[in-house]
């Protein structure tokens, strides 16, 4: 695995050439904000964004996907998306949350539409240039990453520095013909950013360890505070749309206009959506909405880590839900510590 | 390039199956007896359940209801209730469903159960899934002690396998009772809710294990009736049911808490689900 400095025009060369070879998604502007989308030249790229407007899990696990055809009386087919392509610039938080779903994917029972995709894409982290104005990593460990990654980027102001985390990405940093073997003053200069963010991506601070929130929320079932803020949710499920882990799906027919062929597709779902447990016969598990609210904070820090054995937290601080939200409730942080201050730290 | 995907079946594609028989046996549910075409082994515990899809429709989760040891086909009984079972309603014979499973870790416990009593208790169409494994035990009888079923129904024309049931009445290894919540005068039995029988069983509750299985509102008060006559959580078992999508433990629908009905269940213990209040 090599870590390499590639100076910054040179960069702009290295992924022009990449775009000519292959797909390449990277964070581009829209508008004054900035997501994931398609790129054709590397002037659209913007590495030093503070946050995505979407996580890049649509990549992997896409909006809407076409999982199987089928014909009236007749076998169903299962459909592939098999179509490699680089994905530039997902920031450590986000990686982290893909590294999360790859274990949810394959555990128990092995998602081979989510996995084809995650094979057919070689991943480029980036470390963050710009806190965004909600971003709470630092408070969940999640400022930096170790691994997941096929390459990780850090900008150390005239040059990136390019580390491999993969054979993949060993392949992707040969391409890289400008790039030379890091000294000793760049991996330094690496180390001050990482080491800074690890403390600055801290808008909204957490009042105790993230490992803790597993405990904590052990004894906070009957709390309060989840009546409270659910009484302005507008169930409208922003937060869970987006998220970087929540990966909740529906399943549906849809069937062509022949009344013969058709498709099953899967497409994101909601737990804070009224329905989303509701069965035929219309008795509905969580019917409240202070309970789809407790269930998502519950899913988040107690639910799927325990599930993962993860000591890193579903909740990876990326704050998108805090500024989604209409009401002004979605804050994860903000409940937790309600939760710290009323029952303390045991 | 993954391995894994090259190796790994679709968990989302059924296999196809073949409509062999079908009976309403009362107006809302269908018995269905079912074969899978590609000739491989369909093996199964009692207590899982497969997603049966209806192509344009979608799927439904149904718990299968005949025992493991009734080879080469399978039986489901089908409440019409959504769209789904409706479709489900409408099949014809020799018709080609889709068939996903059996899904389900969370089974009744076949060998856990040897040589200990065994008590149903079940609430109108809970019959169904405990049917597999009430079947599976009077087919290896010996292995296990005294078996009791009980069974309330909400009104008589609710009822359904007559036959079978009047069958088990007649049996001396087994003991069945049944009552009928609101019965008119033609019934000549039980008038009650199921925890009226509760009380009659209290020789077989002593060291034995209770599986429960009915509609929501029946857990609450059954648990209640077990309480009182101190049987431990360990020894009891739930059914649950919840809406599911994928069956596979990934969509997030039947979620209970920290537990997934559809890969930790759909049967439960009852001490395991001290930690999930949503349960019940």
């Amino acid at each position: 695995m090599r870590t390499v400095t590639i100076d910054k025009n040179a960069f702009r060369r290295f992924v022009d050439a990449v775009i000519k070879q292959q797909r390449v998604i990277g964070v581009c502007a829209k508008g004054d904000r900035f997501d994931f989308d398609l790129i054709e030249s590397a002037d659209q790229l913007r590495l030093d964004y503070d946050v995505t407007l979407q996580p890049p899990k649509k990549y992997f696990l896409p909006p809407v996907e076409t999982l199987l055809t089928y014909e009236v009386g007749d076998s169903y087919k299962s459909v592939y998306d098999d179509t490699p392509f680089v994905l530039l610039g997902v920031h450590p938080y986000d990686m982290v949350a893909l590294n999360q779903l790859d274990k949810l994917f394959t555990q128990d029972n092995f998602d081979t539409h989510y996995m084809k995709r995650r094979h057919n894409a070689t991943i480029v982290a980036c470390d963050v240039i710009s806190p965004s104005k909600n971003v709470f990593a630092s408070s969940m460990g999640t400022a930096t990453v170790k691994n997941g990654f096929d390459v990780l980027l850090t900008d150390i102001g005239n040059a990136f520095v390019m580390e491999s985390g993969s054979k993949k990405g060993d392949g992707f940093i040969a391409k890289a013909q400008d790039a030379t073997d890091s000294n000793e003053k760049d991996l330094q200069a690496r180390q001050k950013i990482q080491a800074e963010n690890e403390k600055r991506l801290n808008v909204h601070k957490l009042k105790c360890e993230a490992s803790y929130l597993p405990k904590l929320l052990e004894g906070a079932y009957n709390h309060p505070v989840w009546e409270e803020k659910a009484q302005t949710c507008f169930s409208c499920g922003s937060c869970n749309l987006v998220c970087p882990t929540c990966y909740c799906f529906n399943v549906q027919d849809d069937v062509n206009w022949d009344f013969i062929s058709g498709k099953r597709d899967r497409a994101w779902d909601g737990c804070l959506l009224d329905g989303f447990t509701k069965v035929a016969g219309e008795h509905e598990f969580r019917k409240k909405r202070a309970d789809r609210f407790r269930h998502r904070l519950y899913r988040k820090c107690k639910y799927v880590p325990e599930k993962i054995s993860s000591r890193i937290m579903s909740c990876v601080g990326c704050g998108r839900c805090v500024g989604a939200c209409l009401p002004d409730i979605a804050n994860p942080v903000k409940v937790y510590n309600r939760l710290v201050d009323d029952l303390g730290i045991k | 390039m993954c391995e894994r995907c090259a190796v790994e079946k679709d968990i989302y594609l059924p296999r196809l199956a073949t409509l062999e028989k079908k009976r309403l046996m009362n107006p809302t549910e269908m018995y269905l007896r079912l074969s899978i075409d590609d000739g491989e082994p369909f093996d199964f515990i009692p207590g899982q359940f497969v997603e049966v899809s209806i192509a344009g429709f979608g799927e439904a989760p149904v718990t299968i209801s005949s025992s493991p040891t009734q080879k080469g086909y399978f039986e489901l009984v089908v409440r019409r209730i959504g769209n789904v079972t409706n479709a489900i309603h409408r099949l014809r014979i020799g018709d080609k469903i889709g068939i996903r499973g059996p899904l389900g870790k969370g089974t009744y416990p076949v060998e856990e159960a040897k040589g200990k009593n065994v008590i149903f208790i079940c609430g109108g169409i809970g019959l169904v899934p405990q049917r597999s494994f009430i079947n599976y035990i009077l087919d290896n009888r010996a292995d296990y002690k005294e078996l009791a079923v009980l069974l309330g129904t909400k009104c008589m024309a609710q009822r359904f396998f007559h036959s079978e049931i009047d069958g088990w009445s007649h049996r001396s290894d087994i003991r069945f009772m049944e009552t009928i919540d609101q019965a008119d005068d033609c019934w000549l039995g039980n008038v009650g809710v199921v925890t009226t029988l509760i009380p009659k069983i209290e020789k077989e509750l002593e060291s034995g294990l209770v599986f429960i299985c009915g509609p929501p509102v029946m857990y609450k008060f059954v648990l209640m009736a077990l309480q009182e006559a101190e049987v431990p959580r360990e020894r009891i078992f739930m059914n649950l049911e919840r809406k599911m999508k994928c069956g596979v433990g990934k969509c997030g629908h039947c979620q209970i808490n920290n537990y997934y009905a559809c890969i930790d269940g759909p049967v439960f213990r009852y001490s395991d689900l001290r930690i999930a209040p949503e349960a019940i």
